[in-house]
């Protein structure tokens, strides 16, 4: 713990921008859904607010930067979404499986894994996505070191257990972030 | 197409026993707030489909107060048992 | 009945069944995890996919009803995750069979030995 917390960290002015951009382009979509008109007057009001609240957000919403546009990464942003919907859906029939078989064929335990991810945001989709993900559950991140709960444990040896559970996510997010 | 809607509100009410059983019975706090979470879920998809049913738009605010309103909640107990806050 | 009231329908009652297997797992698992493995997992999947159906069976309201799935999509694992944490801070360990691995239960060790010297 010899580095601050993430939002007390100088900033430089071409990262803030950025930020700020991408947080009011972000909620003036959010804006948009909600009313679900595009009518001007509406239109107006929803950008000066999602401007200023964006303004006052530049350190807490770190999600990501105008970067996150280029076509190459909106690419990769789809194809994450397919997996992670594709894995979804297969862990749903997994957890059907366990819990409508009367024996419930489980054996859990905690199994912990390094990743290489940098970011905190990026951090949390992935453990977000290893929760959704057939039979783990993310209990903790320390650093970069990550403890999943396994309901079916293959192996407790690190890297096995990462090729299992978070490989292809993982590499979907190094190129997203 | 009415008797869809309430089929889906019966399993959903079958559910709703389920979890209230364990809301009663779980052995240690966490226990009570999963099935308080679930809880909030079954109640957001429920506005929803009583909003297609009633047909108004208007409802389903109310199932995304809610939901952020149920999300803030165990959020805040979390970190209260964690011993964070 | 159009084609998209179908896939409404279907939608809707395949949501249903999901949150039914949510609850029966919630109901039926050992120790608090694996409840909340199968809590989160099954009634995450429940709720988009009915939300979904009445987006199909009403599409004036899709944009609206695609936020609220984005919401729980994201909202839901997020919760699940920090209730573990905190269950586990407070030594509700998982319980495992004979010669589990459980990687954590060091770490919680060295942390309440590091509080109370």
């Amino acid at each position: 713990m010899n580095s601050q917390p993430t939002h007390l960290q100088p900033l430089s002015t071409q990262t803030k921008l950025s930020r700020f951009l991408m947080n009011w382009i972000l909620l003036t979509l959010v804006w948009i859904g909600f009313t679900g008109t595009l009518d001007v007057q509406e239109l107006l009001v929803g950008i000066i607010i999602s401007g200023i609240l964006s303004l006052m957000a530049i350190r807490i919403f770190t999600c990501c930067t105008l970067a996150l546009l280029a076509p190459k990464k909106l690419f990769y942003l789809g194809k994450f979404i397919v997996v992670f919907l594709i894995a979804l859906i297969k862990s749903n029939f997994d957890m059907a499986r366990r819990v409508l078989s009367p024996a419930l064929p489980i054996n859990p335990g905690v199994v912990q894994f390094k990743s290489q991810l940098k970011s905190n945001f990026a951090k949390m989709v992935l453990a977000n996505a290893i929760t959704l993900t057939p039979g783990t559950l993310s209990i903790d991140i320390i650093d970069d070191t990550f403890y999943i709960h396994w309901i079916d444990v293959v192996s407790d040896q690190p890297e096995v257990a990462f090729k299992e559970i978070a490989e292809d996510f993982e590499n979907l997010l190094l190129k997203i972030f | 197409m009415e008797y869809i809607i309430y089929f889906a509100l019966g399993i959903m009410t079958i559910s709703l026993f389920f979890v209230a059983i364990r809301f009663v019975k779980g052995p240690t706090v966490g226990d009570r707030v999963i099935a308080l979470d679930t809880l909030t879920t079954l109640g957001v998809s429920g506005v929803v489909l009583a909003a297609y049913l009633f047909h108004r738009f208007v409802y389903l605010d109310v199932a995304l107060v809610y939901g952020v309103l149920g999300f803030i909640g165990v959020i805040v107990i979390a970190r209260y048992l964690e011993g964070a806050l | 009945m159009s084609i998209m009231e179908i896939i409404g329908s279907i939608l809707v009652i395949i949501g249903s069944i999901f949150l039914f297997l949510g609850a029966l797992g919630i109901y039926r698992m050992p120790d608090l995890y694996n409840r909340l493995q199968a809590g989160t997992k099954a009634t995450t999947l429940g709720a988009m996919s009915v939300i979904l159906g009445v987006g199909f069976l009403e599409p004036d309201w899709f944009l609206k009803l695609l936020i609220l799935v984005v919401f729980i999509g994201y909202s839901n694992p997020l919760s699940s995750h920090a209730m573990a944490r905190a269950m586990y801070k407070r030594r509700v360990f998982p319980w495992t069979k004979e010669g589990g691995v459980d990687a954590y239960r060091e770490v919680i060790e060295k942390e309440t030995e590091k509080k109370e010297s």
